[in-house]
């Protein structure tokens, strides 16, 4: 049986898939899957259609970091660590908002866990609600533009700051755009022994307003405008960074997608461009992108 | 070997010779010192192949318990009270994955108003979960009922959550002489945790698919089921411990004075006094007898409607409240006595650690009995005061 799907039944064009299956590649199934509530866990294990073969357990949304915890402490006390690694496969509002008390206990306890983030930057999975991984200017469902409003207002967390803080190991994001980039992430993960995290950037075909056939280009231009750098922290030290060759403004990135296309007509827009061009130059000059 | 220990060290010792392999908690009172007894003997090298962990809250404790139970690993874990509602909604899950996760909860009030002390709010908020509960008097009855709970939680054919209600303060932090377990008797008696299905890299499976209309259903009849058949292997693994141990606890129930006219119901460390109560009312001559809940879900209906069946008159103490209608306990007494001719004088008492003495508790059934008291529910032993209506 192959590690997940066929079966599953994501969108095409899924970064999230594109992810998931590269990450279990690189762990060559050596790995025990915890999936909170979300898209992934809705498209893959419905009952008598489960598409994993790898062991899998969903329990609830906010806990999936706790679960892995104890799977890793089992696995530990019952002599059974050469079987391979606990892993979660969290969706952006599963870690950055509901299950973030459980993560940080995790992290904080050093269990010896890949936490992998698919960041497709809202709850996807219910109709696209606004998540803290939302940018600033997505129109959501619960960000919706209005005649004041110009869609999110706020900013996207910073994990990458939060995992850092908590002093994992091992830190570092990576996209659906660039496969190899998370097979060789995810098997340096698994040779540290201690917490990792991985927040890997994950097109959403639906939420993002993108066709399938674009989400590979859409997430390439994610990382070739600044707004998503693609960095890799070991023990808290800075040790790569994927330069971009050619600098792409945001609005290369942004107008490919109708979760944004309401910026380049509404009164606020043009602030809202402003704020994601400046996250984007700050981005660039922080990593020397 | 008798030795005079706190109700903590008789939960965490019980435990120790369970060989749990994963033990997780968060402080809450008047839990904590379970798990810092347990946390001693991991610093001390005692607990052998067993990982201790200090979660960041009982929800968190009670998610790496679903994982490690999940994983194979036989895991315990304590807490009470606002640490009990906070796991709640892991245990529902805990319950419908099937995992055989041994708790011990020291019952306590539930805020608003804060109170540390006890009384049975804390745990009617899972009656409802499809996890066993069984209630003790003493921490002997806790320290015997630990490997029991793995023995019976653990059965294939049962396999649900178990938790174990003892009364917060009052056993808690009574000393008492406690008859140790010996190492080779809960080895004799408990085999290890060898479960049909787990997660593992060399038959994978997956647990807590999700289920549409056409499958959901099933799972919840199946956990029903599993609580039924529960009752009859409870019943099996009781007897067995009385011939084990040399101790007797009773059933599910635990019946002084059967087929007395006035039978007083109640649960929990209560149930020592009343039992010297009804004694002395029994001097008097009055013709009282005293049941014991011992196993609150599943409940047992049977065994309820052959000991109080034939009752004229039966006395409830409920010390929590469904609160727009009486206490839950005289609820589920009179559902498995519908139709019989019983009078029901349920009383709601000692609520967030309100005493409730022997005088108390003897001028309550002598009321009944000289006819001064009418069937009905009532708060009782609460000072009378004018609610304030802004």
């Amino acid at each position: 049986m192959k590690f997940i799907g066929s079966g599953h039944g994501a969108c095409p064009g899924c970064g999230l898939m594109i992810a998931v299956k590269n990450v279990l590649k690189a762990l060559e199934g050596k790995c025990f899957v915890a999936n909170p509530t979300g898209c992934l866990e809705i498209v893959s294990s419905q009952y008598g259609r489960n598409a994993w073969g790898v062991p899998y357990i969903h329990s609830t949304f906010e806990n999936a970091a706790a679960v892995a915890a104890g799977i890793d402490a089992a696995l530990r006390a019952l002599g059974r660590k050469d079987e391979g690694k606990a892993i979660v496969l969290a969706g952006d509002g599963a870690t950055a908002d509901i299950g973030i008390g459980c993560l940080s206990g995790a992290m904080d306890r050093n269990h010896d866990i890949i936490y992998i983030c698919l960041d497709n930057e809202a709850y996807q999975n219910t109709g696209h609600q606004q998540s803290a991984l939302t940018p600033p200017g997505e129109a959501t469902k619960t960000t919706p533009v209005g005649k004041v409003l110009p869609g999110k207002v706020g900013k996207k967390k910073d994990m990458v700051a939060f995992a850092l803080a908590h002093g994992c190991p091992y830190v570092a994001t990576s996209s659906c755009a660039i496969p190899a980039d998370i097979r060789r992430k995810v098997k340096k993960a698994a040779s540290i022994e201690g917490f990792s995290y991985i927040q890997i950037h994950c097109t959403c075909v639906t939420g993002w307003g993108v066709d399938g056939s674009k989400s590979i280009e859409v997430a390439r231009l994610a990382i070739e405008t600044g707004l998503y750098p693609i960095v890799e922290f070991v023990d808290g030290k800075l040790v790569t960074v994927r330069k971009i060759k050619e600098k792409k403004p945001v609005i290369e990135y942004l107008k490919m997608q109708r979760r944004f296309s309401h910026l380049f007509e509404h009164p606020r827009g043009k602030e809202i461009l402003d704020i994601l061009q400046k996250m984007a130059n700050e981005n660039i000059a922080k990593y020397n992108l | 070997m008798k030795k005079v220990v706190r109700g903590f060290y008789a939960v965490a010792y019980s435990v120790k010779l369970c060989r749990p392999s994963v033990i997780c908690a968060y402080p809450i009172t008047p839990q904590t010192e379970i798990v810092e007894n347990l946390a001693q003997m991991y610093a001390d090298g005692e607990l052998e192949n067993c990982e201790y962990i200090t979660a960041e809250s009982e929800f968190g404790a009670a998610s790496i318990l679903v994982g490690a139970s999940a994983a194979g690993a036989r895991v315990f874990t304590a807490t009470c009270s606002q640490g009990l509602i906070l796991m709640s909604e892991i245990l529902f899950n805990a319950a419908g994955l099937r995992l055989p996760i041994v708790l011990v909860n020291t019952n306590r009030a539930l805020s608003a108003p804060l109170s540390i002390w006890n009384d049975h709010q804390d745990f009617m908020v899972l009656r409802d979960a499809g996890i066993i509960q069984v209630h003790v008097e003493n921490n002997q009855e806790v320290h015997d009922m630990i490997p029991q709970a793995y023995k019976i939680a653990e059965d294939k054919k049962v396999l649900l959550p178990f938790m174990i209600c003892m009364d917060g303060f009052k056993l808690t932090h009574a000393y008492e002489p406690i008859d140790l377990l010996e190492q080779e008797t809960v080895d004799s008696f408990l085999p290890p945790y060898k479960p049909e299905y787990y997660l593992t890299t060399k038959k994978p499976i997956a647990m807590g698919c999700y289920a549409p209309p056409p499958f959901y259903m099933e799972f919840r009849v199946a956990m029903q089921n599993a609580m039924l058949r529960a009752k009859e292997i409870m019943r099996k693994v009781f007897r067995e411990w009385a011939e084990v141990s040399g101790r007797d606890w009773g059933e599910h129930l635990a019946v002084d004075y059967p087929n007395s006219r006035i039978m007083v119901v109640a649960m929990g460390s209560i149930v020592a006094p009343l039992r010297k109560v009804v004694k002395e009312l029994r001097s008097e001559g009055l013709d009282v007898g005293l049941v014991k809940i011992r196993t609150y879900r599943p409940f047992p209906v049977e065994d309820v409607q052959k000991e109080l069946g034939s009752s004229e008159k039966i006395i409830v103490l409920d010390r929590s409240v469904s609160f727009g209608y009486e206490g839950p306990l005289s609820i589920d007494l009179k559902a498995a006595l519908f139709g019989r001719s019983v009078e029901f004088y349920s009383y709601i008492v000692g609520l967030g650690g309100r005493d409730t003495s022997k005088d108390f508790l003897a001028s309550i059934i002598r009321n009944v009995a000289h006819n001064k008291e009418k069937p009905g529910w009532a708060f009782k032993g609460y000072k009378e005061f004018e609610e304030v209506i802004p």
